[in-house]
């Protein structure tokens, strides 16, 4: 089992995202540099948090266009797990290969702080260790998390489960107030009808170590890493 | 040859910038100011060999591809010598 997390320039959450594969999941992993072409021999790649290109034009547009990004697609088209974590998950968002957009909080602020997320959905690679409606407590740190789609979007979402965390309150409730950056429905994180792609804003990478307030990020590892077993 | 791309947020897509914008500009005493959207403007020199079609077709490639996100955003191109 081989881990990858790509570099691109800006990128900033790669070291926290390869130390918690290292040290946590006790897996092998490299870090990719955003101009290699081959993926093969990996499992799994994180698409990591930062500012990507600066975040010059929108949040993750440029970093599409790198050569490792045409690779990524064809490994997600193999059905091997791609992760997208908080300008990850901007980046496949504007690639194409998760659905709606990721635009400026509501509110306007750089937000930093420690949010309750609710497991929608038990079955997916990401998820298979956490109980549905479960409540994590993982931080955000973003202002350009506001999550938006069109309707029709929206509703397949739903219908087909894609929705794999929301913004909640500490009882688990979905509630505007919870809402940290105006998300469509308080949505956090979505995965592909495949669900072999996830991306969230939320980074489960910086909540692994009680330490630092939360190891709530650790199922989600685990149940990736189960996944990609499993996958053989 | 020059080409300009006017890259907007679609209407259904919330602009919390161009609010803010607008409300400063109402504190300043602006009035009847029903809205303010914010937007992206860029100025792409083409060669002055191609034609205008050729021109707009290029502009309207780099727009779609690159400088909007057609899932938020319009945009429109106009080509001037």
């Amino acid at each position: 089992m081989k881990f990858g997390v790509i570099v691109f320039p800006g990128s900033n959450c790669d070291h926290d995202a390869y130390h918690v594969i290292s040290k946590h999941v006790g897996q092998p992993v490299e870090f990719i540099w955003h101009k290699e072409t081959d993926l093969s021999g990996y499992d799994a790649v994180i698409v990591p948090g930062g500012f990507s290109y600066g975040d010059y034009l929108r949040c993750g547009a440029l970093a599409k266009f790198s050569p490792v990004m045409a690779a990524v697609k064809e490994f997600a088209a193999q059905g091997k797990f791609v992760f997208g974590i908080c300008n990850g998950f901007q980046i496949l968002c504007e690639a194409g290969l998760l659905p709606g957009a990721l635009i400026r909080n509501k509110n306007l602020h750089f937000i930093c702080k420690h949010v309750n997320l609710k497991v929608e959905n038990s079955n997916t690679p990401y998820t298979s260790e956490i109980a549905e409606g479960e409540v994590l407590s993982i931080p955000i740190a973003h202002a350009e998390g506001n999550y938006v789609c069109d309707d029709e979007t929206f509703h397949q979402l739903e219908e087909n489960g894609q929705i794999v965390f929301r913004y909640c309150d500490e009882n688990g409730e979905v509630t505007d107030e919870a809402n940290p950056n105006g998300a469509r429905s308080n949505i956090a994180g979505i995965c592909n009808q495949d669900r072999n792609v996830l991306g969230m804003m939320p980074h489960p990478e910086r909540a692994c170590e009680v330490l630092l307030g939360s190891d709530d990020g650790r199922n989600i590892f685990r149940s990736l890493t189960k996944a990609i077993a499993a996958h053989g | 040859m020059k080409a300009k791309v006017y890259v907007t947020l679609k209407p259904s897509v919330l602009d919390p910038q161009g609010k803010a914008i607008h409300h400063s500009v109402e504190l300043l005493g602006f009035e009847k100011i029903a809205d303010i959207r914010q937007g992206k403007y860029f100025e792409i020199a083409l060669d002055a060999t191609l034609s205008d079609a050729e021109a707009r077709e290029t502009a309207e490639k780099i727009a779609k591809d690159v400088l909007a996100n057609p899932v938020i955003e319009d945009y429109r191109v106009e080509i001037s010598n």
